[in-house]
């Protein structure tokens, strides 16, 4: 029964300009995924090791979701593939679930392509009865994705774009911390840039609330074999994607993680470029 | 006729200058006519002293004798006999420490070079040789976690006794430390994956992508109808020395780095996974992998200085690899303790403080224990550090496997045939004994799977 997994993309859509959701026949992953789990996938047979969080899953099919931003050369191959074809590789669903239960009212605070993965933790927690207000921010209006699918599984809803061009002007703490002047959460979770989390890290602070951070360090091998993806929380050496992905927020440097996150930038965007050119000749 | 040599026939190798700038294999094997040569120095010794040298107890006088005569495929039933993966340990095994420290041709000069023939001896069947039988099935379904040495030479010894061996790795490739550990320089993945489609020849069914603990549980398999497990997930995280600058752009474990280069073959022109690009790299450490990540830092065009605390007489490396790693200009600065990594304002390496070390009284393992030496603090110019320190159990399986019982340090427990607190759940290799050889591994897994055939046949 274990060879019959193909990794069928199923369904392929594009959110906005960079930003792609794909729906990938995984029947053992989808039967066991939980959300803050992630999968690890190869586009192709030369391909890089992926590590993206499952977006969404449906049991039944046996299909999980996934959503993209077309960054570097791995994920420019990865959006090369098309509905009907297969992915190699496809393995998970790893790291620990966000632990959810219990939890009465919540903050959930995505930022660009994190949103992606809110989702299906805000879609969680309305399951689970919480009281659940979402704050996403964007850059821009273009880029704004999954609007809808927030508004519908939450109380509350708040966007922002850093230019104004949609909702609320500014950064997504704004919003975050109007409310935490009036009002307390059992837990603030938040998925997005780093610099962001950051942000919401330190916004939640003085308020002692309890603030989950979804890291997404470079990873390789993804099981806990190669140590790529440590971060350091509370002064120890942890790993993403065993002892995560989710870490107390006010414990994590950021600074180190952000700097560790552009080990190979130039690499990128290098990779970047020579597909691009690729592309073009096409 | 009798060869009365000291010295072992002389291996081919690829000139250091010439193999510092490739990834293809350093030694090239012996031609048929120095395999006999050589096998002409074994003296047929009664009391067999090379045998209890070797883990997994390969018959090795008469796998010779037959090298002797030319009959190398005789020669290669009897070392399957007992060994599942010769063409891998007559490569990678410490020979100098295990069979080939017995050998009674050692004690005046060189011992037979025990490890060249077997190599030679499974070479040879893998071009010549007939494929093997699938055996008769048993009908009776076992699974093997993990798909390094002691997972494959389980699965290979559980298959030849007719049971229907699934094995599961969490990786898109079978081979474990054998395909993202070992370097293509010292291990072709390509013979790798020679002893992979051998086991499959033989029934064995392989499952990439799944991660026992997530994708499927051990209760989940034994469910499902799988009468035994044996677990062999290998050695785990890397460890790391805790000092500053630990986390710094340009910092690596053994085990990323050698993942990126061996399994994603950052190496390769085109590669879509990078690997840091050096010019003056440091390895702590003086292992094995420490010796694989100098020399691959090498190939990729560094300048690499290997670190160790103690002294060249307790470098744990096999000797060979060491002598390598000379040959290909890898410098060793030995009796030498990383302090401090150092980094410029946005944390990329420059450098690493070091002491010089003196070695002291012995400590617990019975190695003497190194001491720093007061103000010989020295600065160590680098641009990237690869910490080759060992490794530490995963915590995945302990997690998610109810009443698996694991040690202090988080390694499963089991006992010497591999049984652990789990009925039916067997385990064996590094998850069980911390980082060690891949030989003892192999052998780990084939005592398991005698015990496994055992337990289901009580």
């Amino acid at each position: 029964m274990y060879n019959e997994t193909m990794f069928r993309i199923v369904n392929k859509q594009k959110l906005n300009e960079t930003v792609v959701r794909m729906e990938i026949e995984a029947p053992l992953v989808a039967r066991k995924a939980e959300a803050g789990q992630f999968v690890i996938l190869r586009a192709d047979e030369r391909g890089e090791r992926i590590p993206l969080t499952i977006a969404g899953y449906d049991r039944e099919k046996g299909t999980i979701e996934i959503i993209f931003q077309i960054v570097g050369g791995a994920t420019l191959c990865l959006n090369a593939r098309k509905a009907g074809e297969s992915l190699p590789d496809l393995v998970g669903p790893l790291g620990v679930p966000t632990a959810l239960e219990g939890l009465k009212k919540v903050a959930v605070v995505g930022g660009g392509v994190g949103c992606a993965i809110a989702l299906p933790v805000a879609r969680k927690l309305k399951e689970l009865g919480a009281e659940v207000t979402s704050i996403v921010g964007f850059r821009g209006r273009e880029l704004v994705i999954l609007e809808e699918e927030f508004r519908a599984c939450s109380d509350r809803f708040f966007l922002t774009t850093d230019d104004g061009s949609y909702g609320e002007k500014g950064n997504v703490c704004a919003p975050l911390s109007r409310l935490l002047q009036e009002e307390t959460f059992d837990e603030v979770i938040t998925i997005g840039p780093l610099v962001m989390m950051k942000f919401v890290a330190a916004a939640t602070r003085p308020y002692g609330i309890k603030t989950i951070a979804s890291m997404d360090p470079i990873m390789i091998d993804g099981t806990g074999m190669c140590g790529c993806c440590r971060l350091s929380v509370g002064g120890e050496t942890k790993f993403a994607c065993v002892d995560g992905p989710d870490f107390d927020a006010h414990l994590v440097d950021f600074d180190e993680a952000i700097r560790r996150s552009r080990i190979y930038t130039d690499f990128e965007s290098r990779k970047r470029e020579e597909h691009c050119n690729l592309l073009k000749l096409k | 006729m009798k060869n009365n040599s000291t010295t072992k026939t002389p291996m081919p190798v690829q000139p250091p200058e010439e193999r510092i700038k490739n990834f293809r294999e350093v030694a090239l094997g012996y031609s048929a006519e120095q395999a006999r040569q050589e096998a002409e120095r074994c003296l047929h010794c009664k009391n067999r002293p090379c045998v209890q040298g070797c883990p997994v107890g390969v018959a090795i006088p008469d796998f010779i004798a037959l090298v002797k005569e030319g009959n190398f495929e005789e020669a290669y039933g009897v070392i399957s006999r007992t060994s599942l993966l010769p063409a891998v340990c007559g490569r990678v095994c410490p020979q100098e420490n295990q069979c080939e420290k017995f050998c009674v041709r050692g004690i005046k000069g060189e011992s037979v070079g025990i490890g060249r023939l077997e190599r030679f001896v499974a070479d040879f069947h893998a071009s010549n040789g007939q494929p093997t039988e699938p055996s008769t099935a048993n009908g009776r379904r076992v699974a093997v976690i993990g798909s390094g040495p002691a997972g494959l030479s389980c699965a290979g010894e559980l298959a030849r006794r007719g049971y229907a061996v699934t094995v599961f790795e969490a990786l898109h490739v079978a081979g474990g430390v054998l395909v993202y550990g070992i370097p293509e320089f010292r291990l072709p993945k390509e013979i790798v994956a020679r002893e992979v489609a051998g086991l499959k020849a033989l029934g064995v069914n392989f499952v990439t992508n799944a991660v026992i603990g997530r994708t499927l549980t051990v209760e989940e398999l034994k469910a499902e109808g799988f009468e035994a497990v044996f677990l062999g997930t290998g050695a785990g995280l890397p460890n790391f020395m805790g000092i500053k600058g630990e986390n710094a752009k340009g910092v690596f474990s053994a085990n990323e780095y050698l993942t990126r280069v061996n399994l994603m073959k950052a190496y390769e022109e085109g590669s879509e996974t990078p690997v840091f690009r050096a010019k003056k790299v440091a390895v702590v450490g003086g292992g094995n992998v420490a010796m694989d990540a100098a020399r691959t830092a090498r190939r990729l065009g560094a300048e690499v200085t290997v670190v160790y605390r103690r002294s060249r007489a307790e470098l744990p490396a096999r000797r060979e690899e060491a002598e390598h790693a000379e040959e290909e200009g890898v410098r060793f600065r030995l009796l030498t303790g990383p302090k401090e990594i150092l980094t410029d304002a946005e944390e990329n390496v420059i450098g690493m403080k070091c002491v010089e070390m003196e070695l002291g009284e012995p400590d617990g393992s019975g190695r003497r224990r190194p001491v720093d030496r007061a103000g010989s603090e020295f600065v160590l110019e680098a641009d990237c550090v690869i910490m080759a320190l060992g490794t530490s159990p995963n915590p995945l399986l302990k997690r998610t496997t109810a009443g698996l019982e694991t040690g202090k340090r988080g390694e499963i427990v089991a006992d010497e045939n591999g049984k652990t607190s789990l009925e039916g759940v067997f385990a064996g290799g590094d998850a069980v004994t911390g980082s060690a050889t891949v030989i003892l591994a192999m052998g780990a897994g084939k005592r398991a799977a005698q015990a496994m055939d055992e337990y289901l046949n009580k």
